[in-house]
């Protein structure tokens, strides 16, 4: 497959990975979160998206070097066309960036070898440790996911989990919890980042805009414990 | 410098009641401080005398219309304008006059350095480079700790006395343990002076380093970061960065700095051809004969060169400086003869007008390289180009090669475009790019954003925080809090807070373009 549905490319990212970064966000995602901020993402078609080959993305990131050390995909869910992905991170890497990608961890890594072997790190969304949590949020299991989790981990390339933050809907704690278990036999094999999202409403659906974040002093509580569980470093956003 | 308006830089007194006029306008400003009062009461003074150029009716054509602006430096200059003293040479041998030795410990060193500022002149009467600091100190460090304490009140002593943020202390490119603890102190104790600039190489500069330079600016606006390399290429090794983001040969330093309005001359033109066959070369000329009169009464009629302390010691060398020959208002320039072109492309934006400005920068390199001084062998008797700041008077008139603010450029190809224009002004220019929040989370992003900036061709960079207090603007540092304060009539101690007040508040600066979340 040498094209893709595009809904944009942002040139210029400081939010998406170590350093500089063009970001290139996917149509389509496989999840139906209620905070989803891109909604508009989510059906795997779209008129605003674009379909773009594999030469005139590249274009773009090229037009974009030396400013850049690498890019970020992210969607929508950009796994979910990992076959584009795939021949996309092998020519920029002749180019001598780095390939990121945000990821709700759907699709399993088992089966995406060369593809993990092209990507530097992954940010892996852990929206909900609890199942039935998961299901309620996104519409789907996270079996995948965690197992996911551990396998990035244990092949070096979990770059970083985030997780959006809402006050009473999702057990938070709970999640960051378990995550840190799951990671116990890896911190001490490498750097592992946190981010904490506070939810936020904007570009969320109307039904879902009530969603809060939790209090400032619950923020720094989670921030604590994830330090203290063996986190290189945790951004709350 | 604060009785300049509007577009006539230059004040001819005519008669002794202008003088008084003026004399009593100075002592009752109750805006100025002592010294801001005695510094404008000496420069009143100096401009009784004749312009050393003489009655040259065409430059004072050129004067009135706004074409040339000598920045108000006064008429009879009788000290350079940058000087940039060899403070090794200081380190090494002491001084006679100042009966100094040579520093035995960090103590003395600070305290020689701080003696032998207050004697060196400038424009602004303070010492626009301060050497490169953490070279200096870092020899006489033992004690991590106490250095730090002797450091900080260094850097307070400099921002308290100084009164004027065009002052320069350079940094870089090796990380030591002075620049560290000088990096670390700058954002805790958000000074305005000195404008500190990293002179940064990649093969040179350690990543950690470099990034807690950038973490620093987006907390303090300081240091900005020169491409060691490429002002080694221009100077070789004994160059400082002074004044706004000055590259100029230390142990030298420059005779002054006057500047043509690019835009003004265009102005003038009815087109295209007629610019570049008779506006622009007779207005080089002009200038280049204003700045050679001057520079030779400096150093020819004033006793500088023959008996200040830093000539007779070695400190400094009358062929190591070079005049410089300023250019603003590219921008309106290039915009206006494409307009007289019925073209509706813009500089900076439009491939054909940033062509248009290289054609005007080739034209003017040529020219200016065409003319020997008398002076300058530093740079083969010529002069030095400089892409300057702006000064009041500028409304309409875009600092240097800068593209206007409300031209709203993606970042890249902003970048790019100054990599065009960068290469021709060994002796200054630089951009400042306004980041948002989500920048001081990520400093590696603004670090690759500036090594980008460098590879393309750009010499001098920097970054601040949309959200600080201190800000840069266009080549020097203030506080947003003090401009406040100015404007409620308050004294401020550094005299730059007035220069700010109208590119802050007329030109728009705090509405730029902000690099962060796109989203
Ligand atoms: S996984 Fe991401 S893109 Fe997909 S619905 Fe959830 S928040 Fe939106």
């Amino acid at each position: 497959m040498t094209e893709a549905l595009i809904q944009k490319i942002i040139d210029s990212s400081v939010v998406d990975g170590p350093g500089n970064r063009s970001a290139i966000f996917f149509q389509g995602c496989n999840f139906n979160c209620t905070y989803c901020h891109n909604p508009e993402t989510i059906p795997m078609k779209s008129p605003t998206a674009t379909s773009m080959t594999l030469k005139e993305v590249l274009a773009v990131i090229q037009s974009n070097i030396p400013f850049i050390q690498g890019i970020t995909t992210s969607g929508g869910e950009c796994t979910l066309q990992k076959e584009f992905l795939r021949a996309l991170f092998r020519e920029t890497k002749k180019l001598g960036l780095t390939n990121f990608m945000d990821t709700n961890g759907s699709v399993p890594f088992t089966a995406m070898e060369e593809l993990l072997a092209l990507t530097d790190g992954v940010m892996l969304d852990v929206k909900a440790a609890d199942n039935s949590e998961h299901i309620k949020l996104t519409g789907a299991s996270n079996e995948t996911v965690l197992q996911n989790l551990d396998f990035l981990a244990s092949r070096g390339k979990l770059y970083e989990i985030r997780t959006v933050l809402v006050e009473n809907a999702f057990d938070n704690l709970g999640t960051i919890r378990q995550v840190s278990e799951i990671l116990k036999p890896y911190f001490g094999t490498g750097k592992i980042r946190y981010k904490l999202i506070r939810v936020r409403s904007k570009g969320v659906r109307t039904p879902y805009r009530k969603l809060r974040p939790p209090s400032e002093e619950m923020i720094v509580n989670l921030r604590d414990i994830l330090l203290k569980a063996g986190f290189s470093e945790v951004v709350v956003v | 410098m604060v009785y300049t308006e509007g577009v006539i830089d230059v004040k001819i007194y005519r008669n002794h009641q202008e003088t008084v006029a003026d004399v009593t306008q100075i002592i009752q400003d109750a805006s100025l401080t002592y010294e801001q009062q005695t510094l404008a009461l000496a420069k009143l003074a100096e401009n009784q005398l004749p312009l050393p150029v003489g009655e040259d009716e065409e430059i004072l054509e050129l004067f009135e219309k706004g074409i040339i602006c000598d920045l108000d430096e006064g008429h009879g200059p009788y000290a350079p304008r940058y000087i940039l003293p060899d403070y090794e040479k200081f380190f090494a041998q002491g001084s006679q006059f100042l009966r100094l030795e040579p520093p035995k410990n960090l103590l003395e060193a600070i305290q020689t350095l701080q003696i032998f500022y207050h004697h060196v002149p400038s424009i602004t009467r303070f010492p626009v480079y301060l050497g490169r600091i953490d070279k200096l100190l870092d020899p006489f460090i033992t004690d991590r700790e106490e250095a730090r304490e002797q450091i900080k009140w260094f850097l307070i002593h400099l921002d308290r006395t100084i009164n004027d943020s065009f002052s320069h202390a350079n940094v870089g490119p090796e990380e030591t343990v002075a620049g560290t603890i000088i990096i670390d102190l700058i954002g805790e104790l958000q000074n305005v002076t000195p404008n500190l600039t990293i002179l940064y190489d990649k093969e040179k500069t350690s990543e950690a380093f470099a990034l807690s330079c950038v973490t620093s600016s987006l907390v303090c606006a300081n240091p900005a970061f020169a491409s060691d390399r490429r002002f080694r290429d221009d100077f070789g090794d004994d160059y400082g960065i002074a004044s706004c983001y000055n590259g100029l040969p230390t142990g030298g330093g420059a005779f002054t700095l006057s500047r043509l309005r690019l835009n003004r001359i265009v102005d003038e033109a009815a087109s295209r051809e007629d610019f570049f066959a008779s506006h622009l070369p007779r207005a080089v000329d002009a200038l280049l004969r204003f700045m050679e009169s001057k520079i030779k009464f400096l150093a020819e009629e004033t006793p500088f060169f023959t008996s200040n302390f830093l000539v007779k010691e070695g400190f400094v060398d009358l062929d190591r400086f070079v005049g410089l020959f300023g250019l603003v208002g590219m921008d309106e320039a290039v915009d206006n003869l494409m307009k007289k072109e019925g073209r509706n492309l813009s500089y900076g934006i439009d491939r054909e007008a940033n062509e248009l400005a290289l054609d005007i920068l080739d034209f003017i390199q040529e020219r200016v390289g065409g003319f020997t001084s008398g002076y300058g062998k530093v740079w083969g008797n010529h002069f030095l180009l400089h892409s300057q700041v702006g000064a009041a008077g500028d409304e309409g008139t875009t600092p240097g090669m800068r593209i206007a603010i409300d031209k709203d450029m993606p970042l890249y190809d902003h970048l790019r475009q100054a990599a065009q224009v960068h290469p021709y002004f060994p002796s200054g220019i630089g951009d400042h790019f306004p980041f948002d929040y989500t920048a001081k989370e990520n400093p590696q992003a603004v670090l690759d954003i500036f090594k980008g900036g460098f590879e393309s061709g750009m010499r001098y960079i920097s970054a601040y925080s949309e959200d600080g207090d201190i800000i840069r603007v266009t080549g020097y540092l203030v506080k947003k809090s003090d401009l406040e304060k100015f404007n409620q009539g308050e004294q401020i101690s550094y005299d730059t807070i007035q220069y700010a007040k109208e590119p802050l508040e007329k030109h728009g600066i705090l509405n730029r373009k902000v690099v962060g979340v796109n989203d």
